[in-house]
């Protein structure tokens, strides 16, 4: 099997395809035309940069300049974290939680499986790395996002059930403590779904996109096993963090719930 | 035995609050909504951020753990909220009925006109008032040394806000509890014959 390249023809036939959708808006009046529009160019001129991005870098092989992709790559999924709540914490920690939370669930599920499961040599090879932490922060972000906004959503709506326990003596751990489950359990059901439904109801966007390419499918399906088992395990271990640390401040050191750091 | 005194206490809307309670007084607080009444009990039961100090058998407050701050000096507020399905469940120590703490549970029900099967109630079947009395038993389950009562009796009927007084006026007898009451019922303020304070110009003054 070989790759067939894509022309500038070809693009702009599924181009007008998202034009068609466009138009169809306008007429029927759902008022997203302008969104779908700045969407579809939004994504063409990331993607066509990341292409150049990645070529340099492929040549390149140097770790300082990965290192700074893959920062820029967090503080971009962080920034999006933070606009996803309805009520984010002030100051830095808007930000900071869910960046936190992402640093360390991609990085390290990143880290192992470029260094025990695939082995690549050098690890930091970036051929794998990028797409690798692509993958891992754009899913353990909606995760993360959903976890969040659930966490702070039901604290401030559920002030006075969490005061009644603080006011009976329980400390604030005790006092948020469904919450805190209910958040992760909401944080987790997306990629739970993914993985159950994986290969039956949608071939998964990767495995596509590798079969496509030329790959082999029973090694594309290798390879998408392996992403959505990293992707569930960093989805995962980044929701705990950011519901530990986020429940951790929706309190303060007397144990009084701060409704006040949220906006 | 158990004084409470506040020095400084300071919520945001009013001037800073001295006051003194000796064990087993009763103090009741009035004043026009918004003034700041049930700031100043959530201050006092340290759920707002605040400048000040009480002290509680000459004890500070912040020379322990607000938890325990939290069960000593309990706050009954104006609405009730519940987290559980079963009223029982709400309860500090789910209540072996054999024990002494038991009986005195099962007493204190009685008193505020429930059967111990109250207990095994669902929550989404109590009145407004059922709520009110059952809160402030699961107050009293932790045996508080002084109390914080915002409008305690504000929905109930005249023979319920009997029962509530009467065990109010035994807890404070029987335990020395040191009691603050804010209460909108003027009639009620005379009944139980206590110090009367009102907030006035974002002041605490004797009514007159």
């Amino acid at each position: 099997m070989s790759l067939i390249e894509l022309s500038a023809r070809d693009l702009s036939l599924a181009a007008g395809l998202v034009l068609l959708l466009a138009f169809m808006s306008w007429r029927l009046r759902l008022g997203v035309e302008r969104r779908i529009l700045i969407s579809a160019s939004r994504s063409a001129v990331q993607l066509v940069l990341l292409g150049f991005v990645l070529e340099v870098l492929f040549d390149l092989r140097s770790l300082p300049w990965i290192g700074v992709l893959a920062m820029f790559m967090l503080m971009v999924a962080g920034w999006e974290v933070m606009a996803r709540q309805k009520r984010r914490f002030r100051g830095p920690w808007g930000i900071g939680i869910g960046t936190l939370s992402m640093f360390l669930s991609s990085f390290s599920v990143t880290l192992l499986a470029l260094l025990v499961i695939i082995r690549v040599q050098p690890w930091y090879q970036p051929q794998y790395l990028i797409p690798l932490l692509g993958m891992l922060l754009g899913n353990t972000m909606n995760g993360i996002a959903i976890s969040l906004d659930n966490l702070t959503r039901h604290a401030w709506e559920g002030r006075g059930r969490i005061e009644a326990r603080l006011l009976l003596g329980a400390d604030w751990s005790a006092a948020v403590a469904e919450i805190r489950r209910e958040s992760l359990r909401s944080g987790l059901i997306p990629i739970v779904n993914a993985m159950a439904t994986a290969g039956i109801v949608s071939l998964p966007g990767m495995m596509t996109g590798q079969i496509l390419a030329g790959s082999p499918p029973m090694e594309a399906a290798k390879y998408q096993l392996l992403i959505m088992f990293l992707i569930a395990a960093g989805t995962g271990l980044g929701s705990v963090a950011a519901v530990l640390l986020g429940s951790r401040r929706l309190f303060d050191e007397r144990h009084r719930l701060r409704l006040d750091r949220l906006r | 035995m158990a004084a409470l005194r506040l020095e400084g206490i300071r919520p945001k809307v009013l001037e800073p609050v001295d006051l003194e309670l000796a064990a087993g007084e009763l103090v009741f607080l009035s004043g026009p909504s918004g003034s700041g009444k049930s700031l100043l009990l959530r201050a006092l039961a340290d759920l707002d951020p605040h400048e000040g100090e009480v002290w509680i058998d000459g004890r500070p407050r912040s020379a322990m753990p607000a938890p325990e701050w939290r069960r000593r000096v309990g706050l009954l507020p104006s609405e009730s909220h519940w987290w559980e399905e079963r009223v029982g469940d709400h309860f500090s120590r789910p209540t072996h009925w054999a024990d002494e703490e038991g009986r005195e549970s099962t007493r204190m029900l009685d008193r505020l006109g429930f059967g111990p099967e109250v207990l095994e109630w669902s929550v989404s079947r109590l009145s407004t008032g059922e709520r009110q009395r059952l809160a402030f038993a699961r107050l009293l389950g932790n045996g508080p040394e002084a109390l914080l009562l915002d409008e305690a009796t504000a929905n109930l009927d005249p023979r319920n806000r009997e029962r509530v007084e009467g065990l109010v006026q035994d807890y404070l007898r029987d335990r020395s509890a040191a009691v603050i009451w804010v209460s909108h019922d003027p009639e009620q303020r005379e009944r139980l014959g206590a110090r009367r304070l009102i907030i006035r110009d974002r002041r605490l003054e004797p009514e007159p």
